[in-house]
């Protein structure tokens, strides 16, 4: 028998009190655009409502009638979640704003098993699909952003990395590794202006330090993919 | 107000204790109140660099288990009565701190201090992070070599993220300080240079405290290098470093030893 980790995208929706005007704000919502929720994963963060027990039971039943099945509550006392209610959620993980992807239903391939994150920064969101750093990313930190691009205008220090959906760009040193495309995208591509990384892999085709280019050392380089061969090359 | 400062570096060995008893004794000769806490439990060691082994009664643990009151726990120095000592205990182990109990000592320390300083033991884990958690500013020890650098760089990564502070929004203060530089062998490519090191960790340098054989000496007879031998090279590099922690404007300097430079002076004579 095997184990795996794997994550996976859901919405998340926050109620806001009072509860029946968000419930009708719901609705007003659910009017313009029917069947967004109709076999999609959402989670129920209630971080924001004090509700008791009996009060999320009911709370779900109005969202079921609503065919909104929720999958996990996040941000609840554990104590007033009974085994007939879904399972409390930890650790979820900012994907980008809920309107704009179109697709959500993507898979993280690269499969981390439940790894700790600590996010130096509150990431701020370019655009959609995007993820911009200010600062650096430390040893032991994990980026992991399926939904676009991600830029860091610090460095990317040893033991650190970034997983994006899309390509990585780092305008300092790249030392951790770096997992561009790992949503299945093969054109996604890799950019630092000096590399001294770990580990470079685009779409699941991964390059280890020891198996790149001595002369390509502590150069500003590109990394893409030519069919299943990663090729780089140097910027300038 | 106190300042709270927490003395880190992740990697074990590399001046953590060495350098608390330092810049702590070195701040209390400023004439400002000092508390040195140990937050290494089970492996207690500020106690014997302090030369205060044989005056332990109540510990850290003991305080936030509510078995004594902190003034009973806390140990004046008996060469410099600005300078105390909050020992850890050495028969339990980490988790024998709690959160809560560590924010009330360290409320209740500020309110009789100038500095507190938390001596954090090595790791990631439990003890290290409580040392932090109410930090306002962090001396993050590293020595110039590739693993000191890397596990430091986790150590600010966690600083950025798990203090209080930094949940507030807000930002701990971070001073590197490199211990045990020796300015040859980093010429001769056999240690990182001081370049290298700040370039790798983008944090403002505090000081730079020489390889020096006064070190061990002055751990071995219980006394911080600044009070044992003032004037040696690491001593005065600890004494820079506090001056800077402290909001003065020193300049950047790497002490030598004299007696070296006159041996060596009086070396090529006889020669």
């Amino acid at each position: 028998m095997r184990f795996r980790g794997r994550s996976y995208i859901a919405f998340v929706l926050t109620p806001e009190p009072p509860i029946f005007e968000w419930l009708a704000d719901l609705d007003a919502w659910i009017a313009r655009s029917a069947g967004f929720f109709i076999g999609k994963p959402v989670v129920l963060d209630l971080s924001a409502v004090t509700l008791s027990k009996a009060a999320i039971a009911h709370l779900l039943a109005e969202l079921q009638t609503r065919e909104i099945r929720i999958m996990g509550i996040e941000g609840a006392n554990p104590a007033d979640l009974g085994p007939e209610l879904p399972p409390l959620l930890k650790g979820g993980r900012a994907a980008g704003a809920v309107e704009k992807i179109e697709k959500p239903e993507v898979v993280d391939p690269v499969e981390p098993p439940a790894r700790e994150t600590e996010q130096a920064v509150a990431p701020t969101a370019l655009e959609p699909g995007s993820l911009l750093l200010e600062t650096s990313v430390r040893s032991g930190q994990s980026i992991v952003f399926p939904a676009g691009d991600v830029t860091v205008l610090g460095s990317v220090a040893s033991g650190a990395e970034i997983i994006a959906g899309g390509s990585i760009h780092v305008y300092g040193t790249l030392r951790g590794r770096a997992m561009a495309g790992s949503t299945g995208n093969p054109r996604a591509r890799i950019f630092c202006n000096k590399v001294e990384a770990e580990l470079l892999a685009i779409d699941g085709y991964y390059r280890t330090a020891e198996d790149m280019e001595p002369s390509l050392r502590s150069r500003p380089i590109q990394a893409w993919l030519q069919g299943d061969v990663m090729l780089i090359a140097p910027l300038n | 107000m106190a300042k709270v400062l927490v003395v880190t570096s992740g990697k074990g060995g590399v001046g953590k204790t060495t350098s608390t008893a330092g810049l702590g004794a070195a701040l209390a000769q400023s004439g400002q109140t000092v508390v040195v806490v140990d937050f290494d439990v089970g492996l207690r060691n500020l106690d014997l660099v302090l030369g205060a082994e044989r005056r332990v009664v109540f510990d850290l643990v003991n305080v936030i288990q509510g078995v004594a009151k902190l003034p009973q726990a806390l140990i004046r120095d008996k060469r410099l009565d600005t300078l105390w000592l909050l020992p850890a205990s050495q028969t339990r182990d980490k988790d024998a701190l709690t959160s809560n109990g560590v924010a009330r000592v360290i409320a209740e320390l500020k309110q009789k201090f100038d500095w507190v300083i938390c001596d954090s033991p090595a790791g990631i884990e439990r003890g290290a992070t409580l040392a932090m958690r109410h930090a306002d500013a962090a001396v993050i020890v590293t020595n110039p070599e590739v693993s000191s650098v890397r596990d430091s760089d986790r150590i600010i990564g966690l600083l950025d993220a798990k203090t209080e502070k930094a949940e507030k929004g807000g930002r701990v203060d971070k001073h590197l300080l490199i211990t045990r530089f020796d300015a040859a062998r980093a010429a001769r490519g056999e240690m990182l240079n001081i370049d290298d090191v700040l370039e790798i960790l983008s944090v403002p340098l505090v000081g730079i405290v020489p390889e020096s054989e006064e070190v061990l000496r002055a751990s071995n007879v219980g006394s911080p290098v600044t009070l044992c031998n003032p004037a040696s090279a690491a001593a005065r590099a600890y004494c820079d470093a506090a001056r800077r922690l402290a909001g003065e404007n020193v300049p950047m300097t790497i002490p030598t030893d004299k007696k070296r430079l006159f041996t060596k002076l009086f070396g090529r004579r006889a020669a």
